[in-house]
């Protein structure tokens, strides 16, 4: 591991500080996309079960587009074909954005709303596993249904599907390389430049395995407290998940 | 931007032969992964620590790090193993393919091994008992009696997997290789083709995966009423 503190190329720095780099972008990528995610998912989830009207079919259609494309197919779509179907002079702006930014935007509105689509189903299906009477009794006590949903349904709904968020959460950090086919310098990049320069391929891939190994341990120790913390005794199935 | 579909047209024999390539992968994936994944399966519920200690360990590694970092992982290690295992002292060249086939059964077994196990688990302990007392040898008791329903139990999630799987080949872009991505990638940058050739793309995946994902809830429907 003697490679981690060798001077870079470009004598700016030792190689760790490439791999501190791309493990930052890593990071923000995942948590910024994961909030993008948990917002939007929550939202079109929730208009997957109302009764009637143009919402439900539009989360559908949403769900359906975001699900069966691939990941990198939608990468390139956000990168390079949104930028030409825009109006020129707006279109201009994007492809000019600098580096890195130029691939964490297109990146990040990907990675969430590619998410955000997985996140809508558990929510639904969340929320459909809750009583009928729990939608009753909300009604029976005059809640709109914003508030039915923001006090009564929503809260249970995310505590019954916390354990499969946190597949998705550990997920999310895996998926950010693919950002790296549109040009974001973040973790596994970090390791093929690290190759490219040194031809210790061990090492650079190994570091770099390692670091996943600890962010997964991370993630899912993060969702195993929130679980803990958010458990209710009186809920069904709410205590002593493993 | 006008879309131009003669463009397409053009294309398209290129792209149908870049398609095939991902159907190769994914069969080669799902065969190999559900074959290996099932010997994983069986060797994590097997009482025997050393058996199932590194069967577990597999699995949590290869579902930690990314398919991107495997395949590069594969593509920079097979030549190297290979010129060892011939004792050629130098590392052997071999073809994208072979890599990308070796990654993805790698990769996806530990997908395939997790969803076994859960059908092994779906299984009632009598079924286990009753193999012990017909006189069953562990063997035939997993392959007669066991594994079957194991599968039956938890197809639909098998081939949810597998759609997720004809997904991610495209992740073999980062390799150059030539699936239906990597072919409408050559020819948009030699055409200057961007838009209608990812266009085209997103779509037959789409078609494609819409379709498979249709299918599974069907099934889905009809195995929820047939099974007890």
């Amino acid at each position: 591991m003697s490679l981690l503190f060798e001077p870079t190329p470009d004598g700016a720095g030792r190689y760790l500080d490439w791999i501190l780099s791309g493990l930052g972008w890593t990071l923000s990528l995942a948590l910024g996309a994961w909030t993008i995610a948990l917002v939007v998912g929550t939202l079109v989830g929730v208009t997957r079960t109302l009764p009637k009207g143009i919402l439900p079919r539009i989360g559908r259609v949403y769900v359906e587009v975001f699900r069966n494309i691939p990941l990198l197919v939608q990468m390139f779509f956000w990168y390079f074909i949104l930028p030409e179907l825009l109006p020129v002079r707006l279109g201009m702006v994007i492809k000019q954005m600098d580096p890195p930014w130029g691939s964490f935007v297109p990146a990040l509105i990907c990675l969430g709303l590619f998410t955000a689509a997985r996140i809508a189903e558990q929510v639904r299906a969340g929320l459909q596993a809750l009583p009928q009477g729990q939608i009753q009794a909300a009604n029976a006590l005059g809640f709109s249904r914003a508030n039915m949903y923001r006090l009564i349904l929503l809260p249970q709904a995310f505590r019954i599907i916390l354990p499969t968020l946190t597949n998705e959460f550990m997920t999310i950090f895996k998926n950010t390389s693919v950002a790296l086919t549109i040009g974001l310098v973040e973790l596994t990049a970090t390791a093929r430049e690290i190759n490219e320069n040194t031809f210790r391929t061990f090492e650079a891939f190994g570091v770099v395995t390692m670091v996943y190994l600890v962010i997964a341990l991370i993630a899912w120790q993060i969702m195993h407290r929130i679980e803990r913390a958010m458990c209710l005794p009186s809920l069904a199935g709410g205590s002593s998940r493993p | 931007m006008m879309v131009d579909l003669s463009a397409i047209a053009a294309a398209l024999p290129y792209l149908l032969q870049g398609l095939w390539f991902t159907v190769q992968i994914t069969l080669v994936g799902v065969t190999g992964g559900i074959v290996f994944g099932s010997l994983i399966a069986v060797a994590r519920l097997s009482p025997n620590r050393l058996i199932s200690t590194p069967a577990t360990a597999y699995v949590n590694l290869m579902r930690s790090i990314p398919l991107i970092l495997v395949i590069f992982w594969v593509f920079f290690l097979v030549p190297w193993a290979i010129g060892w295992v011939t004792r050629s002292g130098r590392p052997v060249a071999v073809g994208a393919s072979l890599t990308i086939f070796v990654t993805f059964v790698l990769f996806e077994a530990a997908y395939y091994a997790e969803i076994v196990r859960a059908g092994f688990r779906s299984i009632a302990p009598g079924q286990y008992w009753a193999c012990d007392a017909l006189g069953l040898s562990k063997r035939h008791a997993y392959i007669y009696v066991l594994f079957p329903q194991a599968i039956r139990n938890v197809l639909p999630i098998l081939l949810t997997q597998t759609i997720v799987l004809f997904q991610d080949t495209s992740l073999v872009y980062v390799i150059s290789a030539t699936d239906l991505l990597g072919a409408a990638t050559k020819i948009a940058q030699r055409d200057g083709r961007l838009v209608e050739m990812y266009l085209t793309v997103g779509i037959i995946y789409f078609v494609l995966c819409y379709a498979a994902s249709q299918f599974v809830k069907e099934l889905q429907g009809r195995l929820a009423y047939g099974v007890r």
